[in-house]
């Protein structure tokens, strides 16, 4: 047993700091840090520094532009990236339908899509939830019915991230409509500028935009978008959601806000004496950090497990779960820490040019934990990841 | 970065677990804890035999040199069967203050015999108004003809009833919280003017309180500086936060996996209750903190060897992290074992009691929040 990172992974460290610090915008960083959402073009120009550089797809194959990383260095990685406030990348490209792609897709679906995922040249979204299908996700209606070459998409998405500047969204659709509801669902790759592709935008409770509803009215998908097999989708769809579980405790970023939430408890007064001082207030920023550096090992035992070729298994559920409930913790924090300042609601979209009200570390913070509270909800809600670890790993 | 064990440190494993499965099962333990001495004097000399005793203790002195993690290793497995010998006094405070503080000739003297099983120590770290700061004494230790004369009390002292020599911090100097003026004495148990008032704890290990008036002790008795002590006191009960924090987890893996066997048998309303999502999300809990705690563990276990306050900072994290996810698996496993978890019958409660008992023990979660806080601002 050791905790140390090898010489190799320490020089590896200097290099992506390095790397950042010279081709970064301290402007991008600064948003980033901030909280607000981001533009499309904020995404995409950190997609190709970092496409160019080679760094963009650690879990691909090398064949496919991919790079040969160990789990830590993808863990060093992303620690640095967080630290710098460096954007996270889009994953729905990236992480997500890309592993399916290279896993099951045709040489067609391969050679088209994978390079411009890559070069960031296509945005994705992900067409999973609709109006009646949340938890119960493989009660989904959409249903594309096949004429000719194509299939003729009918049904309605929802939650979609992204979806107003993706270029491709990929859809779980019923193509058999009298099969067992997980048997008859496909996995289906649109072009979202295909005629019948309408998308609204959902305005969350931070008066953010970045989620929508995306309506699908008589859209012809070539029938070789289909990935894989038809009626085959639930698997793949699974086998996405079993990929890259260890980001999903989101630690490199809880690190960097727990370190932001000490620094304004620095600068907070309360009686006169920084509120950092503050025995109730301090107990509850230790309390938070001792179950960070708990999820951070338990991240780091995980991570080993896989250099070692286990594959996460269900139990990475807990990882969501207490990912989650820390980074809303420490966002609960933030707001109690800038007290009055919390109430000032100026967003960069409302277009002022003043300076903040209030301190500046303010701004954003409370926006931001308005829009995290979707964090316990996306991705499988924490209460169905519990159902997921009670079932797969304690058997009941 | 690394997860996993040698192959020594799997048969040191492979070994212990198998002496807790055959020889120290609920029924065993019940008995043990109930005779005179609490424990069993035959098990400590398997314990020198099998090379336990002398695990973590410096070769030169007749140890076998074990790092922090063959000692995690032992603790887990010792907490799987709630093991009452002395190991932590004896070994992990006892010889550990010895191996941090002491001379080259108490080195000689006490650790062969520790790791032969001859020896056993305690350590009265503890007065009735300290509470957890291990500063705070009022145990006095004043210079008299080239030694000293002792004055004052220790509260709970864990293996004092056992122990050949007993480990006493008390003031040469200083205020009653300065961190300068602590010294440590190594005193025999028949002491002259040394009374003990023996007595089992709640989870049937044994302790004492001690009153010390006039103890005179000889300057072969001082361990380390005198009135420069608290570094090695820190440093060894961080040491033994490390392997109660894998006694713990020990203990909570049982009652997680017992309690989870329970909700799969036990049957109401016609199924299984392990089928109501209410205690479905409940057992996913425990599991949770069970396994952050076992996270925690390995880090402080790792963590040991950095500087001072790393060391400090990991133990008191892992600390706050066991204290509370020990109360938790402990409390939420007598609840859904309804009825039978209320029974002394059953060894839910019995585990139960142990981990409460660990909460409070080198400084409870309140504590140590507090200590990591300081630590971190």
């Amino acid at each position: 047993m050791d905790l140390a990172f090898t010489p190799e992974e320490t020089a590896f460290r200097e290099e992506v700091r390095a790397f950042i610090a010279e081709n970064l915008s301290p402007e991008l960083a600064e948003k980033v840090r901030s909280g607000h959402h981001l533009e499309k073009e904020d995404l995409r120009s950190w997609h190709r520094i970092l496409a160019d550089k080679g760094w963009i797809a650690p879990n691909w194959p090398v064949d496919h532009g991919g790079i040969d990383w160990s789990p830590a260095q993808k863990y060093i990685f992303d620690e640095e990236c967080a630290k710098a406030g460096a954007p996270p990348l889009s994953p729905f490209g990236l992480t997500m339908v890309a592993p399916v792609i290279f896993t099951f897709g045709s040489d067609e679906q391969k050679a088209y899509h994978l390079p411009k995922i890559h070069a960031g040249e296509h945005f994705w979204c992900q067409g999973y939830s609709e109006p009646g299908s949340g938890s119960d996700l493989a009660s989904l209606r959409t249903k594309a019915e096949r004429d000719g070459d194509d299939y003729v998409v009918n049904g309605h998405k929802v939650w979609t991230t992204h979806a107003h500047f993706a270029d491709w969204i990929f859809c779980l659709v019923r193509t058999d409509p009298d099969a067992k509801q997980q048997e008859g669902i496909s996995f289906l790759l649109i072009d979202m500028k295909s005629p019948g592709i309408t998308v609204r935008p959902i305005i969350t409770i931070d008066e953010g935009h970045s989620i929508n509803e995306v309506f699908l009215d008589n859209v012809r998908v070539p029938r070789s978008n289909l990935v894989g097999e038809e009626n085959k989708g639930w698997t793949y769809a699974k086998f996405l959601l079993g990929h890259e579980r260890t980001g999903i405790a989101n630690v490199a970023d809880s690190k960097v806000r727990i370190e932001k939430l000490k620094e304004i408890a620095r600068a907070e007064l309360t009686d006169g004496s920084p509120l950092i001082r503050d025995p109730a207030f301090s107990r509850k920023i230790a309390d938070t950090e001792v179950d960070l550096t708990a999820l951070e090992m338990t991240n780091l035992r995980t991570l080993a497990d896989e250099s070692e070729g286990k594959a996460p298994g269900p139990e990475a559920s807990m990882l969501k779960i207490r990912g989650a409930e820390l980074t809303q913790r420490i966002d609960e924090l933030l707001v109690e820490a800038v007290g009055y300042y919390a109430n000032p609601y100026e967003l960069p979209e409302h277009g002022r040019n003043e300076p903040t009200v209030g301190p500046d570390y303010a701004d954003g913070v409370l926006a931001h934990h308005l829009y995290m509270r979707a964090t316990t909800i996306y991705g499988g809600s924490n209460e169905i990841q519990k159902n997921i670890i009670a079932k797969m790993v304690l058997g009941l | 970065m690394d997860f996993s064990f040698s192959t020594e440190q799997t048969l040191l494993k492979d070994s212990v677990v198998r002496f807790v499965q055959d020889e120290y099962d609920f029924d065993t333990r019940r008995k043990l804890v109930a005779s005179e001495e609490g424990f069993s004097r035959d098990n400590w000399a398997k314990f020198a035999e099998l090379g336990w005793l002398s695990m973590p203790l410096p070769e030169d002195y007749g140890g076998l040199g074990g790092s922090a993690v063959e000692t995690m290793i032992l603790m887990e497995a010792f907490g799987t069967g709630l093991v009452a010998e002395p190991y932590m006094p004896t070994v992990i405070l006892g010889a550990g203050l010895v191996e941090a503080a002491g001379s080259e000739a108490q080195k000689q003297e006490i650790l062969p015999a520790v790791a032969g099983g001859e020896m056993m120590l305690a350590f009265g770290f503890a007065e009735p108004q300290s509470r957890f700061n291990l500063a705070d004494i009022t145990t006095t230790a004043e210079a008299s003809n080239g030694g000293f004369v002792l004055n004052g009390k220790k509260s709970v002292v864990f293996g004092a009833p056992s122990a050949n020599k007993i480990i006493v911090s008390a003031r040469t100097g200083g205020g009653q919280r300065d961190a300068d003026g602590v010294s440590l004495f190594m005193l025999d148990a028949d002491a002259a003017g040394l009374a003990r008032r023996d007595y089992r704890t709640v989870d049937g290990l044994r302790a004492a309180d001690l009153t010390l008036d006039g103890v005179k002790a000889g300057p072969e008795t001082v361990l380390g500086e005198v009135g420069g002590a608290l570094g090695a006191i820190e440093q060894v009960t961080d040491h033994a936060i490390a392997a109660l924090c894998a006694e713990a987890v020990g203990a909570m893996q049982v009652l997680h996996d017992t309690t989870n066997e329970y909700l799969k048998t036990r049957k109401q309303f016609g199924v299984p209750i392990g089928k109501f999502q209410v205690l479905q999300h409940r057992m996913v809990d425990m599991f949770i903190e069970l396994e952050q705690s076992r996270s925690m563990t390995y880090m402080v276990t790792l963590k040991l060897d950095e500087d001072e306050a790393e060391r400090k900072k990991a133990a008191s994290g892992a600390k706050a992290q066991i204290g509370k996810a020990g109360k938790f698996v402990g409390a939420q496993s007598v609840q859904l074992h309804g009825g039978m978890g209320m029974t002394d019958e059953l060894n839910v409660g019995h585990f139960y009691k142990r981990l409460m008992m660990i909460d409070t023990m080198f400084g409870n979660t309140d504590h140590h929040l507090k200590r990591f806080a300081a630590l971190t601002q």
